[in-house]
């Protein structure tokens, strides 16, 4: 339970940091994806399920908010988060390499899907233009958030692990 | 065991695969049903108006102050050469407002003549702040402060006030406290647009890819008697089932030919300053009702 608020309470900050304070910091336009950030996170770190659950929420927030139709980013999130949940048993705290390179495979294919869909499938066919101009800036400078926000994904985790530990500890 | 239920102390769990399956489903539904229909906004909207709203209108402002902050540091060198510029520029102003006063008042009693009314002031408006921005990097959509129940609408025309007034864009989705705005620089958007020297008929496009430039794309125009030049104004075209007849929306950029030797198309300086939007002017009035 104690878990589920947290991770609610995760959302709902990035939710709302990527919405207003990003948008007053953003370089050229360009803002960083921290809903990426914390379902590829949370998809290595707790595995499949997980990781599904939140990028699916993620997504739902988004597509409330700011979609066309309903179903759409969730569906693109929830297959991020699952898929960072195969990379769960590679998972050590200390690396942040792994972390990293997951997390930026992530906004990358999310950034292409969200073009190939929304874009391309329009006849916007010039892919390099949107390639340099939105996708690359935006995994630049959401691998510069990563390097800020992962650490304290991180030690809320490990936080909420020990808890958990304790409490299973308890009953034995 | 069946692999559906498996035995994690006491406790029943769905395994992962088969969750991501439900939900794929569920999602696809949901899709399907928006696409054609939206029965689900009105209670999600409501959720959102009081999960997240409150709380964006709050944070907006320290975004808001944050880029203030920015753009001051990129700034204050420029700005006190251009003060210096401006001063004077500011006294030969003063002693050529004086003579467009005349003028002014000239025009006044001619208009009153002609019973022409000012440029939109006969829509009722309601002001609005913007509080948010999409979260993604591809459309150019926002949220304002205001919603259903101060009276707005889907579909309600959103302009901005001020010296560079112009069309922002319309609303597509309301909640009770907040709407959201589509703009018109937006990939997706598209708006019927005349011109306001030669009543040529063109069509607006949002583009994402002129918009680093700050402009978007027109197309459609049908300039036979090649009269239309750049810097030439834009309006909304009375025709245009969405948007209220004679809305600024820019000026002409660079013209060409299209290869079919008919049409014309080009690129556009939208009227307003879409970077620095803080706060909107909604008009209180639907297209239907005007053209009676």
């Amino acid at each position: 339970m104690r878990r589920k608020i947290t991770v609610g309470f995760l959302i709902w900050v990035c939710f709302l940091l990527q919405s207003t304070v990003f948008q007053g910091i953003a370089f050229n336009g360009i803002v960083p994806n921290l809903l990426i950030v914390l379902t590829a996170s949370f998809g290595f770190m707790r595995g499949e399920k997980e990781g599904l659950l939140i990028g699916f929420f993620c997504g739902l927030l988004c597509d409330i908010y700011f979609g066309d139709v309903i179903g759409f980013y969730s569906l693109v999130m929830m297959y991020i988060g699952f898929l960072n949940g195969k990379f769960s048993s590679g998972f050590y705290p200390e690396d942040i390499k792994l972390p990293l390179a997951l997390i930026v495979v992530s906004d990358l294919s999310y950034s292409m899907i969200c073009y190939i869909c929304m874009f391309l499938l329009r006849g916007r066919l010039d892919f390099s233009y949107f390639f340099l101009h939105v996708i690359l800036p935006e995994a630049v400078y959401t691998t510069i958030v990563t390097l800020l926000l992962y650490p304290c994904i991180l030690f809320v985790n490990v936080r909420l692990e020990n808890r958990e530990k304790r409490g299973a500890q308890k009953f034995v | 065991m069946s692999p559906i239920i498996k035995k994690k102390g006491e406790r029943f769990t769905i395994p992962g695969k088969y969750l991501l399956f439900i939900l794929t489903v569920l999602c696809t539904v949901m899709m399907l049903i928006t696409l054609s229909t939206d029965i689900f906004n009105k209670p999600l909207n409501t959720v959102v108006g009081y999960v997240i709203v409150p709380f964006q209108k709050g944070l907006s402002s320290a975004g808001s102050w944050l880029s203030a902050r920015s753009d001051e540091l990129v700034q204050i060198r420029a700005l006190l050469e251009e003060n210096e510029a401006l001063k004077r520029q500011v006294t030969e102003l003063t002693l050529e407002n004086t003579q467009l006063q005349q003028g002014w008042y000239e025009l006044n009693t001619l208009r009153e003549l002609y019973k022409l009314d000012g440029k939109y002031e006969e829509y009722e408006k309601i002001g609005a702040r913007i509080i948010a921005r999409d979260t993604g990097n591809w459309y150019h959509s926002f949220t304002i402060d205001k919603g259903e129940d101060d009276g707005l609408a889907v579909d309600m025309n959103v302009i901005a006030g001020g010296e560079n007034g112009g069309l922002v864009g319309r609303i597509v989705s309301v909640g009770p406290n907040w709407a959201k705005v589509t703009s018109i620089i937006s990939d997706n958007s598209n708006v019927g647009g005349q011109m306001l020297a030669t009543g040529d008929m063109l069509i607006i496009s949002g583009d994402l890819e002129m918009m680093q430039n700050g402009m978007i794309r027109f197309s459609q125009l049908l300039d036979s008697a090649g009269m239309v030049v750049t810097g030439d104004k834009i309006v909304t075209s009375d025709i245009s089932d969405k948007y209220l007849p004679g809305i600024l929306i820019g000026y002409i950029g660079e013209i060409n030919l299209d290869s079919n030797k008919l049409t014309k198309s080009g690129s556009v300086t939208p009227a307003v300053d879409f970077e620095h939007l803080d706060e909107v002017l909604v008009i209180l009035e639907l297209k239907q009702n005007v053209s009676e």
